[in-house]
């Protein structure tokens, strides 16, 4: 790999759209090493993004327990957690330096738990049968942002980073075929700009709310990435969504979002169902034997501790059955009873206080005294732009961090690893890599007054103004709705081709609803939230529709992409690796025309292709 | 049930603002706070009328980028909760709540109920980190830190930098929010070697940026969602006159 000499680096300018822990740790980081760096955000600051959201820790392979974990066993669980859908490379080098976040992380005073000792302690999350999970009470991914921009606030004290705080990119800007810049647009002033650089990193983020309802902050979206999509750089297994098992149901059309109950929770708490569909007794009233525990009868190895795909499916299923519970009968109970008996309510309240807390807020109902409801909800998109090893999407000079990319975690994602990925990437790769783009290539001098950013700024603006006029009868909320109905119901936890079909037909029609009907109020000229709603929107529906497509040509079933047609006699996944062993990578073709699939096929040199057990 | 919101209204940093009233009908219970400004909202949008601008982000409590007074009560009357967090249970039919944005000099309105707390990242610039660069760390373990430190620096961590502290206090002092900070730093062994440059230098800005100077009414711990101890000032206090000797 090529190097830019120490004093050189000053002279390369870099832009990072997105701050998250992705993105705001590669800034820090660019920054240190003497790179002039410019971050964008939609959030007012650094210490805002999605990844705040995070609960449950985030992995590394210390073997700090001494219960057998080393950097291979990391990367095993990695790649057979994800289905063996995953760039065995990639995951290697992220088990490699997933002890050096720790370690990072706890310099920059990161106050994750601890012993009585004083030394680091940590816990097991699905699909893994050592703790090697590091977390911060209910709050890791708080405590790891906080610690991200620490260091981001040091550097822009140090005049290394300009933070560009409410600015929306809408656009990249390609120059001589490398991308060069992106254009923004203020969403305070609403002005329309654009910004040049040597390099772009988009760390913006996943696209779980194409569903409308997820477990997404609320204004997490596509865009970044779809933008760039179209300008050249391919989207890779856009279908392959997690859908998280554990998350508070939906209890009303006026529902905004939906709440993840963490992972961790599933180290204590028993999941069960009344054995005899449609007892409704009070949950207290249902004695060991009328109850069901499912995960541990089908599993007894691991459990409650499944990965997150064949929790969710296991779940949707007991439902289907007429086992479900609540006011919907649209949920299973996750009950801690026995560990409040065995250990007593403070060493719970210590472990989970604060997600107890949440749930009593948003459900009125307190789970040290009866179990919680849980369903499974939209959380996270293992799909995303495709990047080469060294983070380099197919646009040359445009580098994709973070949930943005789709480079590890194959078909499914293992719980703690996206902290895990999104600090690798920023801290420890893209910093080394993109000085080996910087290195060999001959670059141009560009300006934002030439002919190419001032024509992207002109696109940006009108396709705003064309969202503005139409002034129809829908709000974007409703038109979003729709779509994410549409989505749930056929390119959701379970798919078939039937469905997949009919939402190729309907998500077209509703895009054309949209550039129809939609009512955007007020104008371009000034802070205007549903005019950032729309613009959203309008992404999201191009990308449902990819969705769609990707998963009825994916004619297997693997990790959280479920084929009714294709599964064992169990009902798990059932995998075509003689066909399908390989990442898809579609390429844009124009507004009207269909999407070109490149394969990059999978080669496995280090693990043998098994059905995955958790028997 | 049937709720009446008199929201303040400005169109931007230094136009005039209003209350308006509204009426929104078909509440229910469990309908947070943010849904219904949504139903509100969408009602407003397809009257051809604008809707009420307010900044939310995670909607479960963390993001810290909530934050509006309801009757007079930063966040709303729950305590320990954010304003995304508080569910229409809270109120009955008939009600009238009363919205405004964070009130502060150094919190100046963007629009409506949504203010700029960039303040508080400057506050941040000035010391809020430990010098380490990426890379080059030793073993996390070589570092024991005691469990009883690791909680109190924890619950110190736990700010969002919602700017609740800040709305509450009559001084618009931003002492709970720094306190919490350099309390963080104070009581890790990462944070001793700066300790002194920290405090003085984040205090300095604090008081660049126009916050208040404490009292002691302790209306922010009251109204903090995190419930940040009042003691992260008297430790603040303390910190900042070490560095000053
Ligand atoms: C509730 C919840 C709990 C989770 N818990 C865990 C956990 O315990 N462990 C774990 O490993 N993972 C967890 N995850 C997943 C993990 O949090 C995310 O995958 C990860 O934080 C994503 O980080 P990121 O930096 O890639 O993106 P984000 O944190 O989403 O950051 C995106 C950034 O990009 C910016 N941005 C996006 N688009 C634009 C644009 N067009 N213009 C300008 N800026 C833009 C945003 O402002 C933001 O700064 C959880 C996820 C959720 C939803
Ligand atoms: S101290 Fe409390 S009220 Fe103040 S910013 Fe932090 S969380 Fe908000
Ligand atoms: S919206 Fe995130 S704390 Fe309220």
């Amino acid at each position: 790999m090529k190097l830019v000499n120490p004093s050189n680096k000053r002279k390369y300018d870099i832009i990072v759209v997105g701050t998250g822990l992705a993105g705001g740790s590669a800034a820090a980081t660019l920054a240190e090493l003497g790179y002039n760096v410019k971050a964008f955000s939609y959030h007012e600051s650094p210490r805002r993004a999605h990844s705040i959201a995070a609960q449950g820790g985030i992995n590394a392979a210390k073997n700090y327990p001494n219960d057998g974990d080393s950097v291979y066993r990391l990367f095993y669980d990695t790649i057979k957690g994800g289905d063996y859908r995953a760039r065995e490379a990639n995951v290697y080098r992220l088990a490699e330096v997933s002890s050096n976040i720790i370690d990072q992380c706890v310099a920059q005073g990161v106050p994750f738990a601890r012993e009585y000792g004083g030394l680091l302690d940590n816990r097991s999350f699905g699909g893994a049968q050592v703790s090697r999970t590091f977390y911060a009470r209910g709050q890791t991914g708080q405590q790891l942002l906080l610690g991200v921009y620490s260091a981001l606030v040091r550097q822009m004290n140090a005049g290394k980073v300009a933070f560009y705080p409410r600015h929306d990119m809408l656009d990249i800007v390609k120059v001589e075929g490398r991308a060069r810049g992106i254009v923004t647009r203020n969403l305070e002033t609403g002005e329309i700009c654009s910004h040049s650089a040597d390099a772009v990193i988009l760390a913006t983020g996943g696209y779980g709310n194409v569903f409308f309802l997820s477990t997404n902050a609320m204004a997490s979206n596509v865009t970044a990435s779809w933008r760039a999509h179209k300008q050249g750089a391919y989207f890779a297994n856009p279908c392959f969504t997690q859908i998280h098992p554990t998350c508070i149901p939906v209890s009303s059309e006026h529902q905004s979002k939906l709440t993840l109950m963490s992972e961790s929770l599933r180290n204590d708490g028993r999941v069960w169902v009344p054995k005899k569909a449609g007892d409704y007794r009070n949950p207290n009233d249902i004695p060991e034997e009328d109850r069901d525990y499912y995960l541990e009868r089908l599993y007894p190895s691991f459990g409650n501790l499944v990965p997150r795909d064949v929790a969710s499916r296991r779940a949707k299923e007991m439902c289907d059955k007429g086992h479900g519970v609540g006011a919907t009968k649209l949920s299973v109970y996750l009950d801690f009873e026995d560990v409040i008996s065995r250990k007593g309510k403070e060493w719970v309240s210590e472990k989970y206080g604060n997600l107890f807390d949440m749930y009593r807020q948003i459900t009125g109902e307190n789970p040290y005294e009866t179990p919680m409801k849980i369903y499974p909800a939209v959380h996270y998109t293992m799909g995303g732009l495709w990047v080469d090893y060294n983070l380099m999407s197919s646009v040359p000079g445009l580098h994709v961090l973070g949930e943005a990319n789709f480079s590890d975690h194959g078909a499914n994602r293992l719980g703690a690893s996206a902290l895990m990925q999104g600090l690798a990437d920023g801290y420890f790769i893209i910093p080394y890599t993109i000085g080996d783009y910087l290195a060999r290539e001959k670059m141009c001098t560009v300006k934002t007054s030439d002919d190419h950013f001032l024509r992207a700024e002109k696109v940006v603006k009108e396709n705003l103004e064309k969202m503005l006029s139409i002034k129809g009868s829908k709000t974007v909320d409703d038109i979003h709705k729709e779509l994410g109905k549409i989505m749930w119901e056929h390119v959701g936890m379970a798919r078939n081709k039937v469905g997949l079909k009919k939402a190729l037909e309907l998500i077209p029609k509703l895009k054309e609803d949209f550039w129809k009907s939609v009512h955007v109020p007020g104008d371009m000229n000034e802070y205007n939230p549903e005019l950032e709603k729309a613009s959203r929107l309008a992404d999201f529906l191009e990308l449902g529709e990819l969705m769609a497509r990707d998963a009825l040509h994916r004619e297997e079933s693997c990790g959280g992409h479920f084929r009714e047609e294709y599964q064992t006699e169990e009902n798990e996944a059932k995998r075509n690796d003689e066909s399908f062993s390989y990442a898809a990578a579609w390429e844009h073709k124009g507004s009207d025309s269909v999407p070109k699939l490149h394969k990059e096929e999978l080669d496995f040199e280090e693990v043998d292709l098994t059905t995955r057990s958790y028997k | 049930m049937k709720i009446t919101v008199q929201a303040w209204r400005q169109n931007h940093r230094n136009a005039e603002g209003r209350f308006e009233s509204y009426s929104v009908d078909n509440v229910s219970e469990d309908m947070s706070f943010f849904e219904m400004l949504d139903m509100l909202n969408n009602q407003l949008i397809l009257e051809g009328k604008d809707p009420i601008s307010f900044d939310h982000d995670c909607r479960e409590g963390i993001c810290g980028t909530c934050g509006v007074m309801i009757n007079g009560r930063a966040h709303g009357p729950l305590s320990g909760t954010t304003s995304c967090q508080l569910h229409m249970r809270s109120f009955k039919d008939g009600d009238v709540l009363i919205v405004e944005p964070w009130r502060a000099a150094a919190f100046p309105v963007i629009r409506d109920l949504v203010v700029d707390r960039k303040g508080f990242d400057r506050i941040m610039e000035a010391g809020g980190y430990v010098s380490v660069s990426t890379g080059g760390v030793p073993d996390a373990n070589t570092l024991p830190v005691s469990k009883k430190n690791a909680d109190l620096s924890f619950d110190a961590a736990a700010c969002i930098g919602c700017g609740a502290c800040v709305a509450a206090c009559k001084n618009s002092s931003a002492m709970l929010f720094v306190g919490a900070k350099v309390s963080q730093y104070a009581l890790l062994p990462q944070g001793q070697v700066e300790r002194a440059s920290r405090a003085k230098n984040m205090v300095k800005q604090m008081d660049t940026e126009g916050f208040g100077n404490c009292t002691n009414t302790s209306a922010c711990e009251v109204e903090c969602p995190k419930e940040i101890s009042i003691v992260n000032i008297a430790r603040l206090n303390r910190e900042f006159v070490r560095a000053s000797f």
